[in-house]
């Protein structure tokens, strides 16, 4: 992501300070991560210092500050996908791709992510990929799915 | 569209727009919530508007994508106007069918009612179905009835009229007075009055004032503000120019979680429908009041929905909460008097000051009015979106609205207040839901989620499953929460995993009592409610846990081993075949047995195994039977030779 785009969003909020976590939200929305120069530009344009962006980076979930795979696996472990086996669900995963919730494969093809709810409470368990939501999924069923992604 | 001047010009408004659609064209209305597109209802969507088109009809046909209706459990979801036919689990292979014989020749296809599984009653219509026909719906039943990005559909059902009588007909103390009468207690958890919130803030000196929507949703299992978000976001709008009137605030904000993506979408663009129609800006409605509001979206940090962490969060800063020596309706977001409500509580104001305190004050108990929505979720028959008056009693949400227990389960808990509540037994199930009666339990209102638990649910799990929650949650400002919640967590994953000490159950509670007493904010304060009530109404169960290594709900897989029943057992191979980890010993004609060293516990053998032989059985608590000799375990089939 280059820095004439940073600048771009950063225009969009009207630079205002206060708006720094709906900035890297776009940039992160855009380029799934928060890459260390991004960071750099964001503080010197908003006059911010990298520490207090670095705690913010930090404290939410939404942000990450490594590379994300192609694809994105979000197991919901909401309560109401808990009580019907979302467990099983999320062990099947880290099974079948070999890497744990907020991990990334050495491929860069799947990220895998735990939530904790989605929403979709009626259709527990749920597992999302990409966007796309599978639900009232079987453990046997979620290599099926993952499979098609590649 | 021009900007709506008066409450005249809005009047005419709305008499032009009713005429213009009084067609008597039918109106196709589906189902587009989150729940009902994940199951499909996209597709469903652009099937009609191709098949419409197709056949010409697109000038005599109306169809809609509209908010959640709540029952998602049957989702897709639509309802034909004007005669209200409701059809259930509609695939997009439907379409052609319902253009056909329902739109074209008025026929009702039977397959796609909804059939009530108790009696085998089939439903025409939405309010024959026992799911609503026992509901009280003010807030969610304007859902189906409007395409959730048209505000000209919200102006059709008397939308903004509230508004218009608010700024012309009422003074703010007015308003205010009449807020207070409904008692309309917050309904994002805490059930503080918010006619008295409002009250302290507008008698605060400071000139500049806030008005904040609380829509950072994060109890898992809860859904009904995002419901309200993405399927009427106007009249959550309407409420808060009617509250920011009342204080005297010029801006305001809506905090809402970014894991809600349509619900940001569809906010936002209300917002700027409003603006264009003069409900929000300068000089609304020509009233002289000005009014302006942002959205911020939540970056995923449960303690956001705490009022002082939100606040902090809003001024660009990670979320921590601040201790609260002067509340924030008197010093709030910059400090300044901020009133903070949450989604619902902002849908509920345009209808109090529509309909009048008096109306609203007619449901509920003494100290709860009005109505609540809950999500009635995990296992029960009908999963979904319920709003009921308050006072009904939690059997009569569970059995007569939700269906019970699927499966022929027995009923074992419900969960109510998020990751902060409690569990509540069976013989609870008489209590009325209210704010005082669900406290008084121990458990809490929250906001609105309600969990379902049968006799397969163990409750030493559940506790550390929200206590693991928190732990991950807490921000880790002060130690209580910080260090408390994680201590607890561990012993409670201690006693799950069959390492339960004696003594643990009076550690945990001198821990929780630390918790409550110290930490800086509802968080830490109410983190132990979950430990608490389980261990209140389940204590046999923390004691089987901890002094027989037992879990009586089988599910605790440390505490468990599969075993099969070598006089059930068929050796039909499948589970054989099946198992992830190579753990049944076996072959043709041989009975299977489990080696437990290999056994991973994922079930797979207990699912897979034909229910008529029902052979695979899961044991707790006792010794695992030796496997039958090998010289006794050929079976010998007759028939053949």
């Amino acid at each position: 992501m280059n820095n004439d785009r940073i600048d771009q969003i950063i225009d969009k909020h009207q630079g205002e300070a206060s708006s720094l976590i709906q900035i890297l939200l776009d940039i992160q929305s855009e380029n799934r991560w928060l890459p260390k120069e991004a960071l750099e530009r964001v503080s010197e344009k908003l006059e911010v210092s990298l520490t207090r962006i670095q705690h913010i980076a930090t404290f939410y979930k939404a942000f990450s500050l490594v590379p994300k795979g192609r694809h994105q696996i979000h197991v919901c472990m909401g309560t109401a996908c808990h009580v019907r086996g979302a467990q099983n669900v999320l062990d099947k995963v880290q099974d079948l791709t070999g890497i744990k919730p907020g991990e990334t494969d050495s491929d860069m093809k799947y990220s895998l992510e735990t939530v904790n709810c989605l929403g979709c409470c009626s259709l527990g368990p749920v597992m999302e990929v990409d966007g796309k939501v599978h639900g009232k999924i079987s453990p046997a069923e979620t290599a099926e799915v993952i499979k098609k992604y590649e | 569209m021009a900007q709506i001047k008066s409450p005249d010009e809005l009047k005419k408004v709305r008499e032009e727009l009713l005429l213009r659609r009084d067609s008597g064209n039918p109106c196709i209305s589906i189902c587009a919530g989150a729940g009902c597109l994940a199951s499909g209802a996209g597709e469903v969507i652009a099937a009609f508007k191709e098949e419409i088109e197709k056949q010409g009809l697109t000038a005599d046909v109306d169809t809609k994508g509209t908010g959640c209706p709540g029952f998602c459990e049957k989702g897709p979801i639509m309802v034909i106007y004007p005669e209200e036919i409701c059809y259930v689990q509609v695939k997009a292979e439907d379409v052609p069918e319902i253009i056909s014989q329902t739109i074209k020749e008025k026929k009702i296809i039977d397959r796609l009612l909804y059939v009530e599984p108790s009696t085998g009653e089939k439903a025409t219509q939405e309010s024959d179905i026992p799911f609503y026909k026992n509901q009280e719906r003010i807030l969610i039943c304007n859902n189906i009835k409007i395409d959730s990005k048209s505000i000209d559909d919200y102006l059709a059902i008397d939308g903004y009229a509230a508004l218009a009588k608010a700024l012309f007909q009422m003074t703010p103390e007015q308003v205010l007075a009449e807020v207070k009468k409904s008692n309309l207690r917050g309904r994002g958890g805490g059930g503080f009055p918010a006619g008295r919130k409002w009250e302290g803030t507008r008698n605060a000196p400071d000139p500049i004032k806030y008005v904040i929507v609380n829509a950072d949703e994060g109890d898992p299992g809860a859904f009904m503000d995002r419901a309200l978000l993405e399927g009427n976001p106007h009249s959550i709008l309407e409420g808060l120019i009617i509250g920011a009137y009342t204080i005297g605030a010029q801006e305001g904000y809506i905090y809402v979680r970014q894991e809600y993506p349509l619900a940001v979408e569809n906010i936002n663009l209300a917002i700027k429908q409003a603006e264009e129609y003069g409900f929000l800006g300068k000089n609304i409605l020509g009233s002289g009041f000005d009014f302006t509001v942002k959205v911020h979206q939540g970056a995923g940090a449960f303690v956001c929905g705490e009022s002082s962490a939100l606040m902090t969060a809003l001024e660009g800063k990670a979320g921590e909460p601040r201790p609260k020596y002067i509340r924030s309706n008197i010093k709030g977001l910059w400090e300044r008097p901020t009133v903070l409500n949450n989604v619902e509580t902002w849908a509920n104001v345009p209808l109090i000051i529509n309909k009048g305190a008096d109306w609203f004050i007619q449901m509920g108990t003494e100290g709860s009015k009005g109505t609540k929505v809950f999500s009635l979720v995990g296992k029960i028959t009908n999963t979904g979106l319920v709003e009921v008056p308050m006072g009904i009693t939690l059997r009569d949400i569970i059995y007569k609205i939700g269906g019970g227990i699927p499966g022929g389960k027995k009923f074992k808990a419900v969960q109510t207040g998020g990751p902060s509540g409690g569990c509540l037994p069976e013989n609870m199930l008489d209590l009325e839901v209210g704010f005082d009666e669900l406290t008084k339990a121990g458990s809490m209102m929250g906001s609105g989620g309600m969990i379902i638990m049968d006799e397969d649910t163990c409750m030493v799990d559940v506790a550390r499953y929200f206590l693991e929650f928190l732990a991950d949650e807490s921000c880790g400002k002060c130690v209580p929460c910080r260090e408390g919640v994680k201590q607890m967590l561990k012993i409670l994953t201690n006693i799950t995993e069959g390492k339960g000490r004696v003594g643990d159950i009076e550690l945990l509670e001198e821990l929780a009592e630390t918790a409550i007493n110290a930490s800086l904010c509802a968080l830490g304060q109410s983190a132990p409610n979950p430990f608490l009530s389980t261990l209140h109404y389940f204590r046999d169960e923390y004691e089987s846990h901890i002094k027989e290594k037992r879990c009586s709900a089988l599910y605790c897989k440390e505490l468990i081993a599969y075993h099969i029943d070598p006089d059930k057992c068929q050796a039909c191979m499948i589970c054989f075949k099946k198992c992830p980890s190579e753990a049944i010993i076996g072959g043709k004609n041989m009975i299977h047995i489990v080696d437990q060293e290999k056994c991973t516990k994922c079930n797979t053998c207990l699912e897979v195994c034909p229910a008529r032989f029902d052979a695979v059985k899961k044991i707790s608590g006792e010794p695992v039977p030796p496997p039958i000799p090998e010289e006794e375990r050929t079976i010998v089939r007759g028939g053949k030779e």
